[in-house]
């Protein structure tokens, strides 16, 4: 490795030390930062400033120069709706189908996988043996690409898989899981909390392991049952942690997309689309490229992120102050 | 077996196991099953023949059909025990089949020509590996390409992430000038846009720079990250001033200060991110979605995803990729282990 390096490092000195002679020591800073900086501007600046653009101009070519203004089309056609609740009346009803998706997948994968992270992590809290083994056994399914979890749990929940052999043999029967909306939409919501509730788990039993002992032994002389203490202790002091946790759990969860669009590719029928594949279809695999109506989808999905962040810092601010 | 029931039952003091602790190791118990399960299910599954992945209900363990090679005939002979009738009790080996009847031959006599039927006998299977699926994606895919392009792209994005990153940070966290808090505040701002609601400006930007279909369209946009700037930033302002102030009056250029001093003593969280950078650009899938769509381009997971679409049923082939796509990660897993949850832990994710 310092083999590579080494020579590369040296090369880049020469300029660097020009650099440092023309402009002092302190200004050598913006040569430092300025890498990271072009990299910033043009891959994540300039994009939100042209995605406005896009928003607001038509036609299905990418080049900025070739497409109409329309001003506020985009937004008028995503938003022409009789019943804002009722996907159907609405012109642009595959958007409000992936909307009202989402919001019921963010409800209920953040429920249950906040809750599910709570109990493993005070579980894996308690003085048990081989914590550390069973820390990574919860932390794994992490890693796995979401393609992979998609892959594994679509092999398991095959017609002919290993679930239903096992229902067939209790005598409950088996089901052909995802042909079905309810229960596709079900186990994306499944495999989505089984793949991301280890890190959140990592999370909490950090936020727990700082809560002080004492209070616990205090709460033990004063003979309190385990439930109490749970709920005058343990909570209340995890309760900054489990805003971090709700509020990053929002944000990802807003942007599901690749695990679930590779488990059922957003069906059967539009039962598991949610907001990110619409912007993908829309822009990228449809035949016309509607990229105007991607991009105003895109600012509505930003608007929603950018409160999240905020709250998020807003936390963590305060977590800090405090 | 009695000391290892002292072990596991053992508790801090009391002398009987409350039912919390029972309620502890069986949620514990059912988290290895429900963690680990799944993933071993897959490992075994992807070392079954095609006939035994078509099996229902599956068996635990992969079985194929024994075989035995006559004299005579070009291919080995599948070999079928008789429950019934008038050869019952022996191995058989079949010939041909028609219909509900089997053309066989013992093994042991094979000049005579036996005929069966087949509800009288069943399948003489044995306990067997089959490699084949993994030799067989070398074969029918160009499984080294993509793993190629996942490699390259991993190692490649890591190494300009580290090097860019690192330079943010040093500049951010031992430099007094104007508007570095402007450029911090700008630092958090990046936070705010994820790439999921940039994609058509990103894919403008990326195409007019010509990256589109290229490998370096998936490089490139990911290397500035703010998680990356922020935890090497926290971590270099704890680097002593002194150490550097030295270093000056002896008159160390900025950049040998920035690559003999700070690199080497922020290599911890260097290592940190290092991992997550590489587990982020190994999985990653939106992006490379978009800018890569000629299949020689593609990366694993794309192959991957592109597969499972178009071989709805060799699930043989999916099988043994997926386990050669989640690998890789998995091994680095394990030997990183304990970094990968401080690091997760200290960034909050990306």
């Amino acid at each position: 490795m310092l083999q590579i390096i080494s020579p590369i490092m040296r090369v880049i000195e020469v300029p660097m030390l020009a650099l440092q002679r023309m402009l002092g020591t302190n200004k050598i800073a913006w040569v430092f930062l300025l890498p990271n900086l072009i990299l910033f501007g043009l891959f994540a600046f300039l994009p939100v400033i042209l995605n406005v653009f896009y928003a607001m101009t038509g036609g299905d070519n990418v080049l900025l120069e070739a497409r109409p203004f329309v001003g506020a089309q985009n937004f008028g056609t995503l938003t022409e709706c009789d019943n804002f609740l009722d996907p159907n009346t609405c012109r642009e009803d595959k958007f409000w189908r992936a909307v009202w998706n989402t919001c019921w997948f963010v409800v209920l994968q953040v429920g249950f996988m906040v809750g599910f992270s709570l109990l493993t992590a005070i579980i894996l809290n308690r003085d048990i043996r081989a914590r550390g083994f069973f820390r990574s056994v919860f932390f794994f399914p992490v890693l796995l690409s979401p393609v992979v979890v998609a892959l594994i749990w679509k092999w398991i929940l095959q017609r002919e898989g290993v679930l239903n052999a096992f229902l067939d043999w209790t005598g409950v029967g088996g089901y052909n899981w995802l042909v079905d909306a309810n229960w596709a939409f079900t186990w994306a919501v499944f495999i989505s909390v089984w793949a991301h509730m280890g890190f959140y788990t990592l999370i909490l039993l950090a936020g727990l392991q700082a809560i002080p002992r004492d209070v616990y032994e205090a709460a033990m002389m004063d003979r309190a049952n385990p439930w109490r203490t749970f709920r005058r202790i343990t909570l209340p002091l995890l309760s900054p942690t489990m805003l971090v946790v709700v509020v990053l759990a929002l944000i990802k969860g807003v942007q599901t997309f690749d695990e679930v669009y590779a488990f059922t590719g957003g069906g059967p029928g539009t039962a598991t689309t949610f907001i990110i594949q619409y912007i993908y279809e829309e822009g990228f695999a449809g035949a016309p490229r509607l990229f105007g109506l991607a991009a105003a989808a895109s600012l509505l999905v930003a608007g929603v992120l950018v409160v999240l962040t905020l709250i998020q810092l807003w936390i963590n601010r305060r977590n800090v102050d405090g | 077996m009695g000391r290892v029931w002292t072990f596991l039952t053992a508790t801090r003091g009391s002398a009987r196991l409350h039912w919390t602790d029972w309620f502890s190791y069986g949620y514990l118990t059912l988290g290895i099953f429900l963690m680990f399960g799944p993933v071993v299910w897959l490992l075994i599954s992807s070392f079954k023949t095609e006939a035994d992945l078509q099996r229902f209900p599956p068996t635990l363990l992969p079985y194929a059909q024994q075989t035995v090679e006559l004299e005579g005939y070009d291919e080995p002979l599948p070999l079928f025990l008789m429950t019934a009738g008038e050869y019952e009790g022996a191995t058989l080996a079949q010939l041909r089949r028609v219909g509900n009847r089997a053309q066989m031959v013992d093994p042991l006599n094979p000049g005579e020509r036996l005929q069966v039927n087949i509800a009288n006998r069943e399948p003489v299977e044995e306990f067997s590996l089959a490699t084949e699926n993994y030799t067989s994606l070398f074969e029918r895919f160009n499984f080294l390409r993509f793993f190629w392009n996942s490699t390259f792209i991993t190692v490649m994005a890591t190494a300009l992430m580290l090097l860019v990153n690192s330079m943010a940070a040093f500049a951010l966290s031992k430099y007094e000038f104007r508007g570095r808090t402007a450029v911090l505040l700008m630092v958090v701002g990046t936070l705010m846009i994820p790439q999921t609601v940039v994609l058509v400006p990103l894919f403008l930007i990326v195409t007019e720079l010509g990256m589109f279909n290229s490998l370096w369209g998936v490089i490139i946009p990911g290397a500035a990250t703010p998680t990356g700037v922020f935890l090497l930033r926290q971590y270099m302002i704890t680097i002593p001033d002194e150490i550097l102030d030295a270093a000056r009056m002896d008159k160390a250029s900025e950049w040998k200060i920035f690559w003999r001093i700070i690199i080497p003593l922020s290599a911890p969280a260097i290592a940190v991110l290092a991992i997550l950078a590489i587990m982020w650009r190994w999985n990653d899938f939106l992006w490379p979605l978009i800018v890569l769509t000629r299949t020689e381009n593609f990366t694993l997971q794309l192959a991957l995803n592109s597969f499972q679409g178009e071989l709805q049923t060799d699930w043989s082939s999916i099988l043994a990729m997926t386990v050669l796509t989640l690998l890789p990660i998995s091994l680095v897993f394990m030997f990183l282990q304990k970094y990968i949850a401080t690091g997760i832990a200290s960034t909050g994710g990306k």
